[in-house]
This record gives C-alpha cells, structure tokens and sequence, in this order.
C-alpha cells in the first residue's frame, strides 16, 4: 500500500453505560474504497463521526498525509478536505438544489454561477441533476446526489458514505458506484460504510469489520467470501442459551401474509411476513436495524392496521383493532424508542403509566384517570424492576437510558400480557440487561408467548427458543435456535437461507 | 461567556415566576413607552393597573372588568385545549363572531317572541355556529392535511365580512331606518343577557366562565381525554401508541374551542354588545391566545390571566380617556406582555451557565 491519506490509531470513544469504539486502528490510502462494515452498533457510526470532527476520541490519534490530525469541528474537517454523506439528508424541500448547495458553503458564489458549476459537476460525474428544481420534488436518490455533489465542489480528499444505498433503488445504486470508480480514479480515497456484503464485493478495495466498537478483522472483500465477512460482523462464537426450550401450548398469536407499506422515507416495507408463537415461547427475530422491525412493531402494537386476517390473536383475527383494543385483549408491545414513543419525555412517570397501562390495570374507570392507581403501579414498576429515580413523579426525561428502559418494559410486563413484543428490549443499555433479559424469561415461563425483535444476536441467541432474521421486510425461515450455526444465521440475515441450506 | 443549558427538568418556580415578571417588565416598558409620549409613567400605570380596582371610580369599573374577563376566559379556555395538544386555533375571532351571528339570529327570527326556552336556545345556536366555523379547518387539516394556523386565521375575515353583511342585509333592524345593525337585544326581555344581580357586572356568559374554568381543570387533569389531549402534544408518536387517533383530537380540540368562542360572541352580543354591528368584532379572540399562553394554558391560570388582561382593557380605556394616550399605546402595551412572557420563558427550560472561552 502506498503512503496511507488517512491513518488512525488506537481511537476509543466510551459513552456512559456503553463503549462504542475501542482501540480501532485502520489506514485508508489515496485512491481506494475502504469499507467499514459492521452490524449496527458495532461503532460504525462514532468512527466516522471522529473523523468528521462531530465527536472528539477519547483516546488515540488520527494523521491525516503525515501530520496530526485533531478536527474540533465538521468545519474543520472540511477544510482538511474530507467530505461526508450521512445516511438522513439535511435539505430544505423549499428551496431549489442551488439554494440548498450554497447554504453548506463557506463562501458561496452568486448562485447562477453556482448553478453552472452543479451542473459542470453533475455532468462530470454522471449525476445528472437540475440546479433549479425544488428539493421538495426530488427523489430521495436525486436527494442524495445534491449532499453528493455539495460534497465534490470542495474537491475532498477523502470521502465518507454512510449507508448511501439504504435509500436508492438498484439502478440509482448502479450509478452511484459509477460515480464512486470515478472519484477513485482520480485519487479519492473513499471510506463505504455498509452491511450489505454484496455491494462491498462489488465495490470495495479493502474491508475493516467491526464488532462491539471493535476492529475485528481486515480483508479483501473481492477475495474473501461473503460468509466469511458474516461470520466475523456477527461473530463466531456464541453463549450458551440461558434455558431450555420447555412445554409450549397453544398458539396464541400468528401472523400470514402479512404486508404494510414502509413508515415514512426512510422506513421498509413488509412482504408476506408469517410466524406463530405458542404460550411458553420465545421468538427472536433478528436482522440488521431498517429491514423492516419498526414496522412489524406497528403492525402489531395496532398503530398500523393491516389486511384482515393477517394478525390472529388467541383465534381472533385483530388485524383491524387499534392499540388499545389490543392491550384490552392481552397483547403487550415496548418500542424500541424511549423517548417520545414508548413514554412522553415531559411527563412524569405516573403519567406515563397510561400510556399503555389504562386497559389492563384499570387506571381510567368511566373516563376519569384514577391517579392513585396509577402512582401505585408506577410504583410497582420502579420496585420490582429497580428503576433509578428520584419517584414515580421524575419526568422520563430525567431517567438516564437504561432505568427508563427497565421502566418502560417493566410497565407491559407487570401488567401480565398473554404475548409481549419487545422491539430492542436491551439497546445501549448493557447494564440494565441483566434486569430485563431474565424478566422476559419468567414472563414466558408462566405461559405468554414473547417475541423479541432484536439486532443483538448474543441475546438473542441467549434467550429465545426459535428464531428468524428480517430482511427487506421478508422475514426467512423460522428455525429452533439450538444447533443453529453462525453462517446459517449470517445467511438468513442475508435472506438467502431459505435456497442455500435447502440440501444442507 | 454566557450559554443556556436546558434544565433535566422544567423549573416549576420559573414556570409561574415568568408570567408575574413578564407583568413587572411590561410595566416598566409600558412606563418609559408612556414617559416618551411625555404622560407620567407612574401616573399612567396606576391608572392603568390601580385606580379600575381600588381608585375612587372603582365601583364602574369593576363591573366592567367581569364583563371584559368573561369572553377572553371562556376563549382562551377552548385555545389552550388546542394548545396543548398541537392544535393550533389562531381564528378564535372568527368562530366568536359567527357565534354571535348564528345566536342573535335565532333571538331575531323569532322576535318579539316572549319564552324562557328562547335564551338557551340562543346559547345553543351560539355554540353550533362558533363549532361549525371551527370545523372548517379541523376537517380541512384532517382530511387535506392544511395548515390549521392559516385557514382558522383566514375565516376570521370571512367571518368579519359575513357580519357586515348581515348586519347591512338579512339581520338589518327592520325599524332602524335603513341604518346598518340588527334590533338592540337589550330592549328585548326574551333574548336579553341581563345581568343577574343588578350593577354587579355578573352576566350569564360569567358564570359559564366560572363553569368552563372547573369544567377545563376536570378534563385536563382527571379525564383521559385531557391526557390524551396533552400526550398529544407532549409526544404525539406515544399518543398514536397509546392509542390515540390524531384526527379525532384535532376535532375536538377545534371543536370545543370555536363552540366556546361561538358561546362567548353570543354572550357578547346578547348583553353588553346588544346587536349584531358591522365592527361586532372587536379582537377578543386574538386577546384570548395572550391569555391562553399568560395563563400557562392551565385554566386557574387562564382565569387570572383574563382578569389581568381585562383590567389592561379597562385602565386602558380610562388611561386614553384621562391622560389622552392613544389606543395603539394601548394594544402595545398588551403585546408587550406576550412578548415580555415568552422571553422569560426561556428560564423555565433552560438555566444561565457561565462558561470559559476555551483557546481554539
């Protein structure tokens, strides 16, 4: 390898309660596509957001051409020539391409001069893009050729992608690549941060896998095999499952064919999703975050209804039914969002607990809020799962990540749901894990059926009895998780399985 | 330097400190604002603040300021609903205007009917018609996702054109000699808002203030739709997981808003207005969304708020009677106090914290 344009090492960043990178050294040459690749969670995000100068390491060092490199600012790293695409678009629909171009620059142009220069730009590259058109009417692929080609008229040294074909459709992806071979040939060096193990093949010159906020492995994408860079991302060893898969009963909720439209821009789609859970079980489903769990959550916590007979519960197609007519029957869902979805910020912990618990632990009689009750219960809740705080009159604000997440699973498991749906149930909060992953078990144990949606493959692995990967909104194969094998597992999170382990 | 840091916690000292100093600086702003028209500031400000409630004419003004309170607390009650779950009602004027036409026309198409069923039935039309104004652009947001700001806004002038109309046209005084406005109210027992106690300023449109205060309290903080309304605004994607749906709360809230505005124009006209006019609006509704937010959207604290801003009518008129201020002063001085409000505010969520300039 030649002299390397960006070289960092020993970078670690520790947030409170989690440790997003440690000790991550890795050297990025002029001209080469470098790919950062890791689940989600692995540290990809922090790595990059040190380079960029949105967040300080706390320890290590970063040379940029040789010299030391310390960005206090985005700014800063601009003027050191790296440029940045992140995966969410800072654009005002409002204003027109040019605009939008010459809000992110220092100095700008007068814009019809900035215009022309777009245009130059967009032609050079094969971008093809009109400076006058309103960003309100653009796609989100013609979204992210405006961040793309805001980023070239600073002439980068290094360019960052994070997640850039998350939201392109597969001939929009052709031509970025197009564009990123050219970058390359000209001597840009390009830092890809991605899971999608084919397009890394496709695209990349080196690969540096993270796992847990740290460097893993380093290869050639071309040369190594997609399992092989799976079975690292995910890692090959597991624990050893916490229990053993006892009786199960009936099958208390089930799923067929079920399909929903995406949840915004950036959401995916379900296609054909089907499962049963019986009373006693434990499902896992697993996939990398965006393929399609925040949906599955909606579709069935009610705040998205689906085709009738998609969603049986007990026997009773609810598919129709919205959230509180859910809980009223038994089922119970914790979003993977804290704050502002599973529980209001501003409001206290005892409000909070009729957000969810108005149905099952009669906190409202005949419309009028039984303030009471509910202190008691979000009393109950901060007893029996040790929530940190000052009383059950705290704003959840207030709560630090795990204690309000200790909460909120704590108020849907309290209430004794016959099938809890847990979205990201231990997400960035390690230490209060070791509350909720044995509270989940018991709740089984005394005969719910629970399904844990989760990118945290150990725990799942861990706890549940089966266990099935989202992917594009398909959900594969459900398969027992004792005797499951790491690449199996990488495949199904690929949506493969099905075909590839057909004679295996 | 200085920086703002946002408080774990909104300050509850702050949170009802603020509106009692947002009244101290509009008093010193008013104060060096009526020292440049050349009146004595501290002369005007007791006129203003002092002399309606304890000066020597306070038993004529009092009354009045009971009258002027009614309407913006029955008003403001319904905006801060909307308030506090997002909904934003700014056409509060319109809907009140509209209620009063649709209640002085039920009192007019009868006349000289002699009944006691023809005032409630008043009150009744009153609020349908501020509800039907309000609904216009609750379903227009709900079905065409509009912007509910603009098009309440914009009904008010509709609404103002619509009273002229029916002031110059269908409810003209059939005996009035061809001059625009509807027969006086006042002179007609059956529909007349008297007052209850005789020079004591209590009309009926008081005691629904009284009761929509209570009934506000009760909803809000003891009914789940009240919590439903303020999960709405506090976290409207945990208001849609509780089960929520978003329309049915923009309804309501716009609904129960233009009803009471509806209720407070037909209070109005059937009393201290006495008859649909030309210029029957006179910006309650928009003085109201002061008093919602002066208030802290709480109806204890809307029920304070409209006495205070009843008392800036009062002294205000007494200080351009006595001391020759213009109105505009006037209308300054209460804009003023939602400006000065909203500023200190900002102490409410965030504190003062004094950093060093680190060397770059």
């Amino acid at each position: 390898m030649s002299d390397p344009l960006l070289r960092l090492s020993g970078l670690s960043k520790a947030y409170p309660g989690v440790i997003a990178n440690e000790d991550v050294s890795l050297a990025i040459a002029p001209g080469e596509v470098h790919a950062l690749l890791g689940e989600n969670g692995a540290g990809k995000s922090t790595l990059v957001k040190m380079i960029y100068g949105l967040v300080r390491p706390d320890s290590g060092a970063m040379q940029l051409s040789g010299a030391a490199y310390t960005p206090a600012t985005p700014r800063a790293a601009r003027a050191a020539g790296i440029a940045m695409v992140f995966q969410h678009f800072s654009l005002f629909d409002a204003m027109s391409v040019a605009e939008n171009v010459a809000l992110g620059m220092e100095d700008p142009p007068r814009l019809r001069d900035l215009a022309t220069r777009i245009r130059d730009v967009s032609q050079a590259y094969g971008l093809p893009l009109d400076p006058a058109r309103i960003v309100g009417d653009l796609s989100a692929g013609e979204r992210q050729r405006v961040e793309i080609i805001r980023c070239l008229l600073q002439r980068p040294r290094l360019f960052i992608m994070d997640e850039p074909t998350s939201v392109l459709t597969p001939g929009e992806v052709e031509i970025l690549f197009a564009t990123l071979r050219k970058l390359r040939g000209e001597g840009v060096a390009i830092l890809y941060i991605s899971h999608k193990l084919a397009e890394i093949r496709a695209l990349c010159d080196r690969a540096t896998i993270l796992r847990r906020g740290r460097v893993v492995g380093a290869c050639d994408p071309r040369e190594v095999s997609a399992h092989a860079m799976a079975e690292q991302m995910v890692g090959a060893r597991f624990g050893a499952p916490l229990r053993t898969p006892g009786e199960t009963g009936e099958v208390l909720l089930s799923l067929a064919g079920l399909s929903l439209a995406p949840l915004g821009t950036f959401g995916t789609a379900l296609k054909d999703v089907a499962f049963d859970v019986r009373a006693g079980e434990i499902l896992g489903i697993g996939g990398v975050a965006g393929n399609g769990q925040d949906e599955l959550l909606a579709a069935l916590s009610g705040e998205r209804q689906s085709a009738s007979g998609s969603v049986v519960f007990c026997g009773d197609d609810i598919s129709r039914l919205g959230p509180s007519a859910r809980r009223a029957r038994g089922l119970c869902t914790a979003p993977e969002e804290r704050l502002g979805h599973a529980a209001a910020p501003e409001m206290s912990l005892t409000e909070n607990t009729l957000v969810t618990g108005a149905e099952r632990e009669n906190l409202v009689q005949r419309g009028m809020i039984q303030w009471g009750a509910a202190e008691a219960f979000a009393r109950r809740i901060i007893t029996a799962f040790d929530v940190r705080t000052p009383g059950p009159d705290a704003p959840a604000r207030a709560l630090s990540g795990g204690n309000l997440q200790k909460f909120v699973i704590g108020r849907e498991v309290l209430q004794s749901p016959r099938v809890l749906v847990v979205n990201q149930p231990t997400w960035g909060v390690d230490a209060a894990a070791a509350a909720i992953r044995p509270a989940l078990i018991d709740l089984a144990e005394g005969g719910a059926a629970v399904v844990v949606i989760s990118q945290d493959l150990d725990e799942l692995m861990e706890i549940s009895d089966r266990f099935g990967a989202l992917s594009e909104g398909r959900l594969s194969n459900i398969r027992p998780v004792r005797g499951l094998g790491v690449e199996e597992i990488g495949l199904m999170m690929g949506g493969a399985e099905t075909r590839a382990l057909a004679h295996g | 330097m200085l920086r703002l840091e946002r408080r774990a916690t909104p300050s509850k000292l702050w949170a009802w400190a603020a509106p009692v100093l947002a009244v101290v600086f509009t008093m010193l702003a008013g104060g060096a604002l009526f020292a440049a028209f050349g009146t004595d500031p501290v002369l005007a400000i007791r006129t203003i603040f002092w002399d309606p409630l304890f000066g020597e004419f306070a038993f004529f003004y009092r009354p009045q300021l009971l009258l002027k309170a009614a309407p913006l607390v029955l008003i403001a009650l319904g905006l801060a609903m909307g308030f506090r779950a997002g909904v934003w009602n700014i056409g509060a004027e319109g809907q009140y205007i509209v209620g009063a036409i649709c209640g002085a026309a039920v009192a007019l198409a009868l006349y000289p009917a002699e009944s006691w069923l023809l005032f409630p039935a008043m009150v009744a039309a009153g609020a349908l018609g501020g509800w039907a104004w309000g609904m216009i652009p609750a379903l227009l947001r709900v079905r065409f996702g509009t912007n509910e700001i603009l098009v309440s806004l914009m009904l008010v002038y509709v609404a103002e054109k619509l009273v002229a109309a029916m002031a110059l046209g269908l409810l003209r005084d059939p005996e009035g000699r061809g001059f625009p406005g509807s027969r006086n109210l006042q002179s007609y027992p059956s529909a007349h808002n008297a007052e209850i106690i005789a020079g004591s300023g209590v009309h009926w449109g008081v005691v629904a203030a009284l009761i929509a205060v209570i009934g506000g309290y009760v909803l809000l903080s003891h009914h789940v739709r009240g919590f439903h309304i303020r999960l709405s605004g506090a976290a409207p994607k945990a208001a849609r997981f509780a089960g929520v749906i978003p329309a049915r709360v923009v309804i309501f809230c716009l609904g129960l808003s233009g009803a009471l505005a509806g209720m407070a124009g037909l209070f109005e006209v059937a009393g201290p207005a006495g008859q649909i006019t030309i210029e029957f609006g006179v910006g309650y509704g928009f003085t109201a969304i002061i008093v919602a937010f002066l208030g802290r959207l709480h109806p204890f604290g809307i029920l304070a708020a409209g006495l205070l801003m009843a008392l800036t009518y009062v002294g205000g008129e007494a200080a351009q009677a006595g001391l020759q201020l213009p109105a505009a002063a006037i209308q300054v001085f209460q804009g003023m106090l939602l400006f000065f409000l909203l500023a200190v505010d900002v102490f409410t969520h965030f504190r003062v914290r004094r950093i060093r300039v680190r060397e770059a």
